[in-house]
């Protein structure tokens, strides 16, 4: 068991192993993605409140909640990172931050498209979610933006994993003290969205999609840690063998 | 340590060494305690120019004026804390010594606090004047400003810390800190906000005073941590 974790920590056999796991994940994801929209946007019925537009939620949801695991990744990589010193953490870190930023991106532009038939306007701030997902948004800059001015890769490692972690706490206050404010600001009541129990015709293809989602982001994410490790590797001795081997950097 | 080495100063010692070295710095060169309140003032001067000076209109915007001018502020302090004992080799001592860096961290924030954040709140009640603010509703801004301030050095001393000695340091600092300061913002003006409603708002000062306690006990360790790497 413990052999498996110290082989993972190494980047050479972490870059082999991640590029057979790609394919895994990403067809598989590409087929839920393929299923799930099919299902969710012309099999499932429209919803009794909202119509047609509530089918957005099929990209809406798996959006909000893949920005939120992005950030864990990012703050649980850069911890584990810190506290073992292990550098595959780091690149882990590294590359979950672009990945978060355009999920939560994607989470605010279909909230922003959806709250214009159902609230009337694109954007309301007194939804409190739509709030705190824009601080994330925020954080996920702020992040990249210290990892970007460090020119040294150990100590902007190091820098931003402190920075995630101190983020992580505040995601949690940002989240109650959101919603304590727009409790105080609600000028017009919210609709539930979706309502409180969903058709399963709503549901499975909701499931699929976050399922295809999160496979992708795994694809997505192994992909990039991949160029992260082979950049930060560049000066050793087995990416110098690989790239200069026949059959190139595979 | 302090029991058995009696050469050693003790924890307490090293914290008010650090937080009167910086009093003193900050006594003999005072544009720099000055330049934030003179931009406070002037902020919280730029509002009614722009909306116009309604009674009306003052007294709905003013707290969350000046909680964003008080932020401001703030921030435009910050970037010095840790700059010039990065450029001197200050920091380099106190990372060597045997004192907790820690300790170190909480001793250069109080300063901080004492030198922006306390005159901050002190010269607030006269700009809340202007804007019509009755007096009960004076007494809560001193009130979330004063827990605010706290917050605001603390969470300011983690992004100092992570920043200093990067060229880009400003604009960043900005870019780390707003987001994290966001809750704080939204209680303390919220707060008074309600307090102007004569509405409940013992929420916010609670909730403001957990954020101020919860802050005290984490945020040093960010910032030496932070210390640490930058200084490596």
């Amino acid at each position: 068991m413990w052999k498996f974790f110290h082989r993972l920590a190494s980047p050479p056999h972490f870059y082999r192993l991640a590029a057979t796991l790609i394919p895994w994940l990403m067809f598989p994801g590409l087929l839920l993605l393929a299923w799930g929209s099919y299902n969710g946007l012309f099999v499932a019925p429209p919803d009794y409140q909202q119509g047609d537009a509530y089918r957005i939620i099929y990209v809406h949801v798996p959006a909000a909640y893949l920005s939120m695991m992005a950030y864990m990744f990012m703050a649980i990589g850069g911890g584990i990172g810190l506290i073992w010193r292990m550098k595959l953490a780091h690149a882990v870190a590294a590359a979950a931050a672009p990945i978060g930023a355009a999920f939560t991106f994607l989470a605010l532009a279909t909230g922003s498209i959806w709250g214009r038939p159902m609230w009337g306007t694109w954007w309301e701030w007194g939804d409190p979610r739509l709030t705190s997902e824009l601080i994330l948004l925020f954080l996920y800059f702020g992040y990249m933006a210290l990892r970007s001015s460090i020119d040294d890769i150990a100590k902007a490692d190091k820098a931003s994993a402190v920075l995630a972690l101190v983020g992580v706490v505040n995601v949690v206050i940002v989240h109650y003290s959101v919603e304590w404010w727009s409790s105080l600001h609600q000028g017009q009541t919210i609709l539930k969205k979706g309502g409180p129990a969903m058709d399963p015709e709503m549901l499975q293809p909701l499931l699929a999609m976050i399922l295809g989602f999160t496979l992708i982001f795994g694809a997505l994410l192994a992909r990039r840690v991949r160029t992260e490790v082979l950049y930060r590797e560049r000066r050793t001795r087995w990416v110098r063998k690989m790239v200069l081997a026949p059959e190139g950097g595979r | 340590m302090g029991a058995d080495i009696p050469a050693q100063p003790g924890i307490l010692a090293g914290l008010v060494a650090i937080t009167r070295r910086d009093l003193l710095l900050a006594w003999k060169r005072p544009g720099d305690v000055l330049n934030p309140l003179f931009f406070f003032a002037m902020v919280c001067t730029l509002f009614p120019l722009a909306i116009g000076p309604s009674p009306a209109e003052l007294m709905f915007s003013g707290p969350g004026v000046l909680w964003v001018a008080a932020l401001l502020a703030s921030l435009l302090s910050l970037n010095s804390l840790f700059l010039s004992d990065h450029e001197d080799g200050s920091l380099d001592q106190w990372l060597t010594s045997p004192q907790p860096l820690p300790v170190l961290a909480i001793g250069k924030t109080l300063a901080h606090w004492l030198i922006s954040g306390l005159p901050l709140v002190l010269i607030s009640p006269l700009l809340a004047m202007t804007y019509r603010m009755p007096a009960g509703v004076i007494l809560v801004l001193i009130f979330t400003l004063f827990l605010g301030t706290i917050c605001l050095s603390l969470l300011g001393s983690i992004g100092a810390a992570l920043t200093v000695g990067l060229h880009r340091g400003t604009a960043l600092l900005s870019l780390l800190i707003l987001p994290l300061a966001m809750p704080v913002l939204l209680l303390g003006a919220n707060t008074v906000s309600l307090a102007a409603g004569n509405e409940a708002y013992a929420t916010g000062i609670w909730a403001l005073a957990a954020y101020a306690i919860a802050a005290l006990s984490l945020a040093p360790y960010a910032t030496a941590a932070a210390l640490r790497i930058s200084n490596e």
